[in-house]
């Protein structure tokens, strides 16, 4: 993905996006509990900001060029240096953009409910969005780990938010499995390449020492892909994927940017660029056991789609969607083919947006209605028809049909799988195909197409209006994206 | 003044001591800011002195008491001081710990010891003396007196808490007198050996008479090691500590807990590499085997330990325990980035030790107490001082940017280089046991549930506008500031950890330390 | 290396003193850890570090040689006596000889004696500091056996568990009025404290009981209660407090079990008592302890 020949551009952008939030935040203690109304315009004027820095930066990538930006020498030979390329511009993009949404999302959702600390939320939120970016901006291993762990520890708060018996299982599930993967697979990982690549002198640099880890035995290699495959417990690979379900007590603004686009999308995105920039396709596609990860990602999307279908919980329901969708990232990225990697990468920003208006969706429901179940949500399409009909495209994205973006992912994933000989991962992608399509429709149909009897139909009953909003916006991004996606895969290089 | 910055650190404290024991009769108030100012003094001559170190062109500076030179008399005369870069480092440590502290015992030794602060300061500033006297003095029997000084220093600050405290200081006296006296007894039979009491002495003496195989060298170097041991608290003799540091009065286990095992840490450092050299410590002797092992061990139990405490104080003891096994281990796996680890880690653990023991300090004057269970909902209160006190945790845990992090990654790092993969697993256990340890913590002071399961107010539903819930209760701020400051430091510090392994690589870099990446 | 009786001639005559150094040392290291009461162990701990000292002095010792100021006849100058003991010092490598090897053969080197010096005064000192926390811990908990100690420590935490903590902290502000009350604590609720003990045998079963320790504090009370029991358990033999009689009968051949079952009940009483000292003094003189050790 990262092609040698590049224009580097010293830039302080990166870094403006970087502490855009952090910045933000200040106001927003500031202003503190009081003046919401200054408070949450803090925290829109960060998102703004952030968003514009990104979007920026576009045109120079697309002109060919990237930007650098040296922050520190951390250690003698590894720097804390930001660099964007199309990949991570891609990323930032899709979290930045969608962050705006979800601040409007979040004001109607936490005032909707009367949320207790609510500066608390607003603040970890944004602490959370910077370390998303310096993740997508990192050019080398340790700034990422850096960014990775911050983003671990400043959701703690958020995931926690309830206080409540159900909100502390969930932060342990989920602070354990966190902290247990990145501090004890992650670290020795990162510390033997440190140690043995080049006698101690490699950066670990993204761009720089792309498949520099091919020195190592056949064993040496297969170890550390596992170690980092797993280490990025974020990614919600399966037999580390527990703490995502776990998550879900937090509020549905946090369950929907945090946990389907920023936290779970930090971790396939190390992920992808551990396997392109570290390993590199060719290293990883020499290495023999590789292809059990490609099983391993194929168990996961299948395992979490069945999980799925017997959720009643609709947050949990989707929760176990993720799971399978960040599977089918992770399933791109193992292929190792240019067509695989470039799937995985759209699928990132495609499920993003679908995945954030079916978790928008679910808190306009709780919102409105105070309903959680799937059960429940008998006649709701009456009641809520923008929510419910924006719940329909979401769930049409998700599952992969044109012409929403979601298909064209899935598509590329497809290809990259042939590329490589794979007959049967196309075939698990179909039956996982059919499998979001018993999980996520019947919930539009049962809105739509059942009544309740016990209930007389009161009209139209959306929940606020800053909540249907965003939403109608990110269904809308759906379509926008299945027509965006040639500019996407060549801002990120798959395609001249 | 300048050329004699060397004894100006120690003459600060020392002098003040005897100011605060004499002028203290008068008037109690004055202790305060004598011991303030003679801290601030001293450490001023400190970093004095490290930037002539620095500048120095051996990056030593043999300081001999009297106006005594080496060019009039042999070496081994006198009283010598000898900085180099690793002392210097570590007495800086020794003096901004203690200035730290001793602007945060305003209050506490006030309320806690009404009536004898001139004892207090005195003790205090003579700790402090003894502490930096072990940093930097070039003699094995002078170093002996100088730890018999912080030690008894150590006790009477100790035993000045409860009852509880004399009891365990009791015990601490007894170990700790085995300790430095095993200690005394080693460096006896390094004087019968090498007829030479002079640390460099020794090492030419060694080097030059080929006691490597020796017998009787040997022996002291067990007795040394042994006596070093038990006074740093590793494992199986670290008995004495916990109780000792969690009765003792606030300002004491401030001021020790960050400081007395380091500087011992420093001690055996010193001893292995300067005093009887690396050949001698590792390539004749069969510890380089035996000691990462019994590091093993040593950071297990502690850790495990440190999981069964059910409060503040006794469980960063039991952390301090691990932490030490961390240490000796990165001594003991035997390779360059071991003791950058090694010594990087006794600046960091001191600053993240003393963040944490000055946060205890604060929740206790509020909550009344360090149980876990009586610190639900203290976030909502001190945010402030949680904040503190969160950041030390992270550093304990090993979270970048903290300085625990560098540390903890430079002797992980050290592992992997010898191969020691047993060190590296029980490194990452403990990892893990602290992120429980901090993580059971911040979800007691961040959520208002009790075990069982019942809200204690302020969950869904209540909208936390009420008043008692915004009014911010924080400790004042001569205490709080201290807090946050050290909070800064453990940062500051890891975001600058490339300035102070580049001064530690200077160090290592006279003696002949495997650096094994095999290329 | 030697033959024959050599190793026994080594050790017996030409390192005799070295012998019993070493002996010394374990015996005060013995002492240290393994006794019970408090002075004892500090007992323990001057002769460890006299142990010490005897090595120090042993190494420096020099038959027939002088205190190393020179010598009319071998003073080179008549000014330099202030260089002596430096020159002394490093006669083994790099000091500037000044006399020949043959001249200072009559000197003796004084540095580990001198050393030796500083060594004492450390010893004193800590020796004083400890007498001094025995006299805190005496004033504290009423008695100077370890075990008795750890027992009331156990007692008082076990009294306040977590929510009297909260409790009681809120009306103890400062450390000093806290330890005040652990001070009194124990005094004013020997009722209390007693009833307690049931709860404790297990833990003090753990602490180091020796049987000097169960008899001191058998002595120590005086109570009319203690010696009803003591009377009935000897002809009864009850599990509760036997132990005290049988034991004082059988000095070390039954040991621990019993015993610190029984203490706690002394313990109340002797606290109450614990002012008055010479009661305790008389008391404890008819048993049978003085030959113990």
């Amino acid at each position: 993905m990262s092609a040698p020949e590049v224009t580097v551009i010293e830039d302080i952008r990166p870094l403006i996006a970087l502490v855009a939030p952090l910045i933000g935040l200040i106001g927003i203690v500031w202003a503190g509990e009081k003046r919401r109304n200054l408070r949450e315009t803090f925290t829109f004027l960060a998102a703004i900001v952030q968003a514009s820095a990104v979007l920026s930066m576009v045109p120079l990538l697309l002109g060919g060029g990237i930007i650098e930006f040296h922050i520190w020498q951390i250690f003698t030979n590894v720097p804390l240096l930001l660099r964007v390329d199309g990949f991570g511009l891609l990323f930032a993009c899709v979290a930045s953009l969608l962050w705006i949404a979800t601040t409007v999302y979040a004001i109607g959702y936490m005032r909707g409910l009367h949320e207790h600390a609510q500066t608390r939320f607003y603040s970890f939120f944004a602490i959370s969005l910077s370390a998303t970016m310096g993740v997508a901006f990192s050019a080398n291993l340790l700034t990422i780990y850096f960014f990775y762990e911050m983003l671990s520890v400043s959701t703690f708060p958020l995931v926690t938010h309830m206080q409540d018996k159900e909100a502390r299982t969930g932060g342990r599930t989920y602070l354990g499995y966190l902290l247990f993967t990145s501090l004890c697979l992650l670290l020795p990982a990162l510390s033997w390449c440190y140690v043995w690549l080049d006698g101690g002198t490699v950066t670990m640099d993204f761009l720089a020492d792309t498949g520099k880890v091919g020195e190592f035995s056949q064993t040496t290699q297969i170890i550390l892909l596992a170690l980092f495959t797993f280490g990025f417990a974020k990614a919600g690979l399966m037999p580390l994927h527990s703490w995502l379900p776990g998550a879900m007590v937090a509020p549905t603004p946090v369950s929907a940017l945090l946990h389907a686009v920023a936290v779970v999308k930090v971790g396939v995105f190390c992920v992808i660029r551990v396997y392109s920039d570290i390993f590199g396709t060719e290293v990883l596609r020499e290495l023999d056991g590789e292809d059990w990860l490609i099983g391993i990602a194929c168990a996961t999307i299948l395992i979490s789609s069945l999980i799925a279908l017997s959720q009643d919980n609709l947050k949990r329901r989707l929760a176990f969607s993720t799971i399978g969708q960040l599977g089918y990232v992770v399933l791109g990225a193992t292929l190792a083919t240019d067509m695989g990697i470039g799937g995985s990468v759209l699928h990132i920003a495609m499920h993003a947006c679908g995945k954030i208006t079916l978790f928008f969706c679910a808190g306009a429901i709780f919102v409105a209605s105070g309903k959680k179940y799937v059960s429940q949500l008998r006649g709701l399409g009456r009641r809520m028809p923008i929510t419910m009909g924006a719940f329909m495209i979401g769930s049409l994205s998700v599952i992969g049909l044109p012409p929403l973006g979601g298909f064209v992912s899935k598509w590329y994933i497809a290809l990259g799988a042939l590329d490589r000989d794979a007959i049967w991962v196309v075939g698990v992608l179909l039956v996982s195909s059919l499998l979001n399509v018993f999980y996520l429709l019947p919930v539009a149909v049962t809105a739509f197409f059942r009544t309740d009897e016990t209930e007389e139909n009161p009209g139209i009953q959306e929940a606020p209006m800053a909540c249907v909003v965003p939403l109608a916006l990110t269904a809308l991004g759906c379509f926008v994206l299945f027509f965006l996606s040639d500019p996407l895969l060549r801002l990120v290089k798959i395609i001249e | 003044m300048m050329e004699n910055a060397i004894a100006w650190i120690l003459i600060f404290p020392l002098f003040g001591s005897v100011a605060c024991a004499i002028l203290g009769m008068g008037n109690k108030k004055i202790c305060y800011p004598i011991a303030v100012l003679s801290m601030a003094g001293s450490l001023w001559a400190g970093i004095e002195a490290l930037r002539q170190v620095i500048a120095s062109e051996e990056h030593t500076i043999s300081y001999i008491f009297g106006g005594w030179t080496l060019d009039q008399y042999p070496r081994g005369v006198g009283i010598e001081f000898y900085a180099d870069i690793l002392g210097i480092l570590i007495t800086l440590v020794v003096l901004g710990v203690g200035l730290i502290v001793a602007i945060y015992s305003k209050l506490p030794v006030q309320e806690e010891t009404p009536g004898k602060e001139p004892l207090f300061y005195t003790l205090f500033l003579l700790q402090i003396t003894g502490l930096a006297g072990i940093c930097l003095t070039g003699d094995a029997f002078n170093l002996y007196v100088l730890i018999e000084v912080a030690a008894l220093t150590g006790y009477g600050l100790i035993a000045m808490g409860s009852n509880r405290a004399a009891a365990a200081t009791f015990n601490y006296v007894m170990l700790g007198t085995i300790g430095a006296s095993l200690y005394l007894l080693g460096v006896g039979y390094i004087y019968i050996k090498t007829g030479t009491l002079n640390m460099i002495g020794i090492q030419q003496a060694i080097e030059a008479n080929g006691l490597a195989d020796s017998a009787t060298m040997q022996v002291a170097f067990v007795l040394v090691g042994i006596g070093i041991l038990i006074k740093m608290a590793f494992f199986p003799f670290h008995a004495w500590l916990p109780n000792a540091y969690c009765n003792a009065p606030t300002t004491t286990s401030c001021l020790l807990a960050p400081l007395v095992t380091k500087v011992m840490i420093y001690v055996m450092i010193r001893m292995v590499l300067s005093v009887f050299g690396v050949e001698f410590s590792f390539e004749s002797t069969m510890w380089v085997d035996v000691m990462p092992w019994l590091v093993v061990v040593a950071i297990l139990c502690a850790a495990v330990m440190a999981l069964a405490q059910r409060e503040i104080k006794r469980m960063l003891a039991y952390l301090i325990v691990a932490e030490v096994g961390y240490m000796v281990g990165g001594i003991w796996i035997y390779n360059y980035y071991g003791f950058i680890g090694s010594i990087f880690h006794i600046i960091s653990d001191a600053c993240m030790t003393l963040c944490l023991f000055l946060g205890a300090g604060l929740i206790l004057r509020k909550a009344k107490t360090t149980k876990f269970d009586g610190l639900r909902g203290l976030f909502g209160k001190m945010p402030l001082t949680m904040t503190g006190f969160f950041i030390g945790g992270f550093s304990i845990i090993g979270l970048p940017p903290t300085c625990g992090f560098f540390s903890k990654w430079y002797l992980i790092t050290g592992g992997m280089v010898s191969q020691r993969w047993e060190y590296m697993v029980v490194l990452m256990f403990s990892t893990m046991v602290m992120v429980v340890l901090f993580f059971r913590l911040i979800e007691r002071i961040h959520l208002a549930v009790t075990e069982s399961g019942e809200n204690l107010g302020h969950g869904h539903g209540d909208l936390g506008l009420n008043a008692e819930q915004t009014r911010f209760d924080e400790g004042p701020l001569s205490m709080l500031i201290p807090l946050l400051v050290s909070a800064t430091i453990v940062i500051v510090v890891g975001i600058y950890n490339q300035d102070v392994v580049s001064l530690i690589e200077i160090f290592l870099s006279d003696y002949n330390l495997p650096r094994g990446t095999g290329h | 290396m030697f033959e024959g009786g050599g190793i026994i001639n080594e050790l017996f005559i030409e390192r005799l003193n070295y012998l019993i150094y070493v002996v010394l040392l374990l015996i005060g290291l013995h002492a240290m850890i393994a006794k019970n009461n408090l002075i004892k162990k500090l007992i323990g701990m001057s002769i460890f570090q006299t142990a010490i000292i005897l090595f120090y002095v042993s190494v420096g010792v020099k038959e027939g040689a002088t205190i190393p100021i020179y010598l009319p006849e071998h003073d080179p100058h008549g000014s330099h006596a202030s260089h002596s003991d430096g020159n002394e010092t490093e006669q083994s490598n790099h000091g500037p000889v000044v006399l020949d090897a043959e001249l200072v053969k009559g000197y003796s080197n004084p540095l580990p004696h001198v050393l030796m010096l500083t060594a004492i005064v450390v010893g004193v000192a800590t020796l004083g500091l400890a007498l001094a926390l025995c006299l805190r811990i005496y004033q504290g908990y009423g008695t100077i056996e370890e075990d008795e100690i750890l027992a009331k420590i156990e007692k008082q935490e076990m009294r306040s568990n977590p929510s009297d903590v909260l409790k009681s902290a809120d009306s103890s502000k400062q450390a000093t009025s806290r330890s005040a009350k652990s001070v009194s604590k124990p005094k004013v609720s020997s009722p209390r404290s007693s009833k307690r003990s049931k709860a404790s045998p297990k833990t003090k079963a753990k602490t180091t009981t020796t049987t000097t320790k169960a008899k001191t504090s058998g002595a120590k009370s005086v109570s009319p209660k203690r010696k009803v029991a003591a009377s009935k358990s000897t002809t009864t033999g009850s599990k509760k407090s036997p132990a005290k009689p049988k034991t004082a009968a059988s000095k070390s051949t039954t040991k621990a079990k019993p015993k610190p079952r029984a203490k706690p009940k002394a313990k109340p009483t002797a606290r109450a008592k614990a002012t008055s000292n010479a009661k305790k003094a008389t008391a404890s003189k008819p048993k049978p302890k003085t030959p113990k050790k």
